[in-house]
């Protein structure tokens, strides 16, 4: 090739790179085979401790679920995972298709009018609603309204700082703001009035954003039938493993009003000169590579791999399917709750509340009773006290279809101890 | 034809007497190609010169629209909300997209004909 | 060839999955929760067997092209093959299984692997911390312009301009103005370059930064780019890298060294984790010591082989998303790291730059070349030369896509018309170039012989061009009110609807 150019070697090439930052080579180890490589990343991984998932029961945002095993078999295709962004819409129609499915789904779940291809993460889907209603209102305060996930309340605090939208915490919306954010059910896992909330943000001019939990939609009424304006909310459990925090899939569906001002990808259907329906990435004019410093957001990707995870976790489910496993979850943790309120000392933070498949409970010493949990390989519930001063000594715990009742009894057996 | 003027971001106007049409210009329109949207105010708003007033959106671009002139708006061409492609096939003509009612003079510095010209081939590629 | 979609495909007679029951003591939601808590219409999913599930997905794989199966010369992309070993390291349990909130001591592998990885990326672009949170470029950016803006206001200081090159990708100034900036263009000189000259008239004690590409959107150094980092520094502003292209140059030079600030990487570009049809990817950003403390928490410190998580950060901007960041990219990244070695980076961006400048040369008798070579990883050339023959790039593109070739990048960057970006990496072979090369030579022949030809290409796949207009008349017309059809999502027929309902009503399930 360097004769095709006509030039001796490389230097020849790299002319234009000062001598000064030339360098002699990177401070790094040489490579090495694909044996050794797998075998020092596995060293790292066994340096982990894996807790079954029939022995876990902290949840916090990140559940384990049953995955099946259809998800990873179209996820691990490569024609899915190594496509690029479709942009060259006539050789992605598969990546474009699923993605349709996607928001299909989304908008159904949500009972909403559009959903768009998806977001990073739950979080940042919370900071992007609350964008869209600084954007639409152009009010710019927030109200978080009860216990929203904490982690969501910081990065729509370093959003807002960029932006200039202040975020504060209460229910009494006034004509300052843009949106009231609840979550449903909510970071303890207790379940919220949403459609009062939706009335008192309405009321005040305000938009009603509701992070949602995706499979307790199947249940619980979503957010379109209490007349929400936008929801977001956390895909992981539908098809995603922990896998220590992402990569997962947030999602947003909003009203026909509202659809102009979705941030990130919209995919909708094309036809060509033959009739032939396709699909296409729709509505760019919206985006940040057009709009530049215009646009709602920047976000210019979607989580696209996983959210064809979501898309063929929920075909395999069906409505039936997914109301199956919320209510076995739901039954669960009502039966755990019950048992772990007869321990000496624990009793329920929110007697008065109710819930679906995870719950605040008081311990005596938080802190000892996980430790012990996790000497004998048992994931116990989350410890909530740092992020809520006023949850001393509470855990919220969580059940889904994978705690079988022998891991129940298990769990029960170590604190009864 | 009335005396066409025009601005620098490729609208035009056109003055009867208290009142002034305004649209884009046919250059602004090939540029932009087929257009599918428009975002656009309200009959009412007061507009000030070199105001932006809206949003004209093509499947590969948007472009803001400005007004040449001061004043408050009267009619809005609502034929373009289910009929975009007006501004593509009549851009001086159907296409146009808002009334004024004058508020001031025309500015000073709006292109005559032969000036327009001028910018819109320094500006074509 | 197409495919129906699974809602299409669905059949009311189908079963739900066999699904373990609940075996407990205590009554269903349904009994539980009041009325108004509870869901009154069933979500409209589709109902598939697992079969009908699993060839509907083989179907649409098909309907795909993919770097697994074509060459995908696309320009910034850094299309590069995704070795399948990554994969494998990130399904590992030791990883994939991992709960966000355990307790530290017992993620002690997946913290040193984050460490590690922040190591190697600090000695790839030559920068003292490594932020690995943000999710994607386009986020990662954000945090990096956040971190200076958390800088200058530590200073107390006004500044609030970010000045960006005329050639720079939408996101740049998408970014800045998401961070509360003012955006201004800074022009590209004729030999594609940034204008020193302009640049100095547009820098001043408003200017927070200057994001740059290295070497820019045309596939060109910055050769001036030690003058450029002194002009920007002597004004108090920092200097930002677009990690794009950064496959340019691994081995050969460091950001760090030319004085960037801030150094924003794509892992899904240059570090070949896969782009999963548009996501997840991972987008790091590095940093000089001025802007360590801004770091996004919690940052992952290591204490005598003791790995923590470090929230105690007073000036931290505060979190970008949840957790910690695409964990599972970060391992695939970081496989890739380990298996390549220093050696296998810098070997990679050298056989980058030829591949790039050896197609250019075969090409550059067929297409316009509006700037002189050599050129980095990438070079633009240009379909300017056919406009006579009314073929433009994206007739190009189209065309290319017949030929069993991913198509280039087109009509970016900006400033140059009818652009074709085109980055072959280190990947392909030289057999893959030629053919490449080959078949621009024959479709530039035909649009200089038969140009309405180019015009209905592409035919051979399983749509043509589809009508990108009419759809988005279609969406406003919903969007206004004009139609009922959404055109963003199906929606049954609404018969359909009514007897879904009823059926749902009287059926009885689990």
């Amino acid at each position: 090739m360097l004769e095709t150019l006509g030039v001796r070697s490389m230097n020849d090439l790299l002319v234009d790179i000062p001598q000064s930052l030339r360098l002699e080579s990177l401070q790094l180890p040489n490579g090495l085979s694909e044996f050794e490589t797998m075998a020092q990343v596995s060293v790292l991984a066994a340096r982990n401790h894996v807790y079954p998932d029939r022995l876990t029961f902290r949840g916090g945002g990140v559940y384990r679920r049953f995955i099946p095993a259809a998800v990873s078999a179209v996820t691990s295709k490569p024609e899915f995972y190594t496509a690029y962004t479709p942009y060259q819409a006539e050789a992605s129609q598969g990546t474009l298709q699923a993605i349709f499915e996607f928001q299909t789904l989304i908008a159904e779940l949500t009972a909403l009018d559009v959903s768009n291809a998806s977001l990073y993460d739950g979080a940042t889907a919370v900071a992007e609603a609350a964008m869209m209603a600084y954007v639409h209102t152009g009010r710019n305060e927030v109200l978080v309204s009860g216990y929203v996930h904490p982690e969501y309340v910081q990065v729509l605090r370093a959003f807002g700082e960029g932006r200039g939208i202040k975020v504060r915490r209460g229910a009494e919306a006034n004509k300052k703001t843009a949106a009231i954010i609840f979550q449903q059910p909510d970071f303890l896992g207790l379940l919220v009035d949403a459609g009062q909330l939706t009335k008192a943000a309405h009321d005040a001019g305000a938009l009603a954003i509701a992070c949602v939990d995706p499979i307790s939609l199947a249940i619980l009424a979503p957010p379109g039938e209490y007349g929400a304006d936008i929801a977001v909310g956390e895909g992981q459990q539908l098809g995603m493993s922990p896998s220590f925090g992402g990569p997962h899939v947030g999602f947003i569906a909003c009203t026909r009003e509202l659809v102009r001002k979705l941030p990130g990808r919209l995919v909708g259907t094309a036809h060509d000169a033959q009739g032939r329906r396709g699909f296409i990435l729709a509505l760019a004019a919206r985006e940040q590579h057009i709009r530049r410093e215009k646009a709602t957001s920047n976000i210019c990707t979607n989580h696209s791999l996983c959210a064809l995870a979501a898309a063929v976790y929920l075909t395999y489910m069906g409505p039936y399917g997914l109301r199956h496993i919320a209510d076995v979850s739901f039954r669960r943790a009502h039966s755990l709750a019950e048992r772990l309120a007869r321990l000496p000392g624990w009793e329920p933070a929110f007697p008065d509340r109710q819930f679906l498949n995870e719950f605040p409970i008081r311990v005596p010493r938080a802190r000892s009773v996980v430790r012990k949990l996790a000497r004998k390989g048992i994931l116990g519930g989350l410890e909530v006290n740092h992020w809520f001063r006023e949850l001393k000594d509470v855990l919220t715990f969580t059940c889904t279809e994978v705690n079988d009742p022998q891991a129940l009894d298990e769990l029960m057996a170590v604190l009864e101890s | 034809m009335a005396d066409r003027r025009y601005t620098k971001t490729h609208e035009w106007v056109t003055v009867d007497g208290k009142h002034a049409t305004i649209g884009i210009t046919d250059f602004a329109q090939s540029q932009l190609g087929d257009v599918v949207f428009l975002e656009l105010p309200s009959a009412g708003r007061k507009l000030a010169a070199r105001e932006t007033f809206g949003v004209i959106e093509s499947v590969k671009a948007a472009s803001d629209l400005y007004s040449p002139v001061g004043g408050k708006i009267s009619e809005v061409n609502e034929k373009l909300a289910s009929k975009p492609e007006l501004i593509n096939s009549d851009p001086y003509g159907e296409g146009w997209i808002l009334k004024l009612e004058l508020a001031e003079d025309l500015p000073a510095d709006l292109l005559d004909e032969a000036a327009y010209k001028k910018v819109a081939e320094a500006s074509s590629h | 060839m197409s495919e129906p979609l699974s809602f299409e495909l669905s059949r009311p007679a189908v079963d739900p999955p066999r699904l373990p029951e609940a075996e407990v003591a205590g009554p269903p939601a349904a009994d539980v929760l009041g009325r108004e808590m509870l869901r009154a219409r069933p979500p409209g999913l589709p109902r598939l067997s697992e079969p009908e599930i699993m060839r509907h997905y083989s179907r649409l794989a098909s309907l795909n092209y993919s770097i697994s199966e074509n060459f995908y010369p696309l320009g910034s992309c850094t299309m590069k093959y995704n070795p399948v070993v990554n994969e494998t390291a990130a399904a590992l349990p030791g990883f994939a299984d991992l709960h966000p909130y355990q307790d530290e001591d017992s993620v002690q592998g997946a913290l040193e692997l984050m460490w590690r990885l922040e190591r190697a990326l600090c000695a790839v672009v030559g920068v003292e911390r490594v932020t690995l949170q943000p999710a994607a470029g386009a986020h990662g950016e954000w945090t990096a312009l956040r971190m200076i803006a958390a800088f200058h206001h530590s200073r107390e200081e006004n500044r609030t301009e970010v000045l960006v090159p005329d050639s720079a990708h939408g996101t740049n100034p998408a970014s800045a103005a998401l961070s509360g900036f003012h955006v201004i263009e800074v022009r590209s000189g004729d030999d594609g370059r940034i204008s020193l000259a302009d640049l100095e008239s547009k820098l001043s004690p408003r200017t927070a930064a200057l994001m740059l590409t290295n070497p820019n959107t045309l596939g060109l150094f910055e050769r001036e780019i030690l003058d450029i980092a002194e002009l920007v520094h002597a004004t108090g502003a920092m200097l930002y890298y677009d990690g794009a292209n950064l496959n340019a140059f691994m081995g050969i030079c460091r950001p760090g060294d030319m004085g960037f600030d801030a150094v924003h990487m794509n892992l899904h570009k240059t570090f070949t984790t896969p782009h999963g049809g548009g996501g997840p990817g991972a987008g790091p950003v590095g940093v000089k010591s001025e802007l360590v403390p801004f770091l996004p928490a919690p940052t992952v410190e290591r204490t005598n082989g003791h790995l923590t998580l470090d929230y105690k950060r007073p000036q931290s901007i505060g979190r970008v998303r949840s957790f910690y960041g695409n964990f599972g990219m970060l391992v695939r990244a970081y496989t890739y790291i380990l298996a390549m070695g220093g050696d296998g980076l810098g070997q990679a961006s050298q056989d980058a730059v030829l591949s790039a400048n050896y197609l250019r040369k075969l090409v550059e008798g067929d297409l316009d070349m509006p700037h002189e070579g050599p050129c980095m990883h990438e070079f633009v050339a240009s379909a300017q030369n056919l406009h006579d023959k009314g073929v433009r790039a994206l007739d190009i593109a189209k065309a290319l896509l017949d030929r069993d070739f991913y198509a280039p990048t087109v009509y970016f960057p900006l400033v140059v018309p009818e652009a074709i970006m085109v980055e072959p990496t280190e990947t392909e072979s030289k057999a893959t170039l030629d053919a490449f090369a080959g078949a621009i030579k024959e479709i530039v022949g035909k649009a200089k012989t038969d140009p309405q030809s180019l015009h209905d290409e592409p035919t051979k796949l399983p749509v043509g061009r589809l009508d990108e207009v009419a759809a988005a008349r279609r969406i406003n017309a919903y969007l206004q009110g004009l139609s009922e059809d959404p055109v963003l999502r199906w929606k049954a027929p609404a018969e359909a609807l009514e007897t879904a309902s009823q059926k749902t009503l009287q059926e009885s399930p689990c």
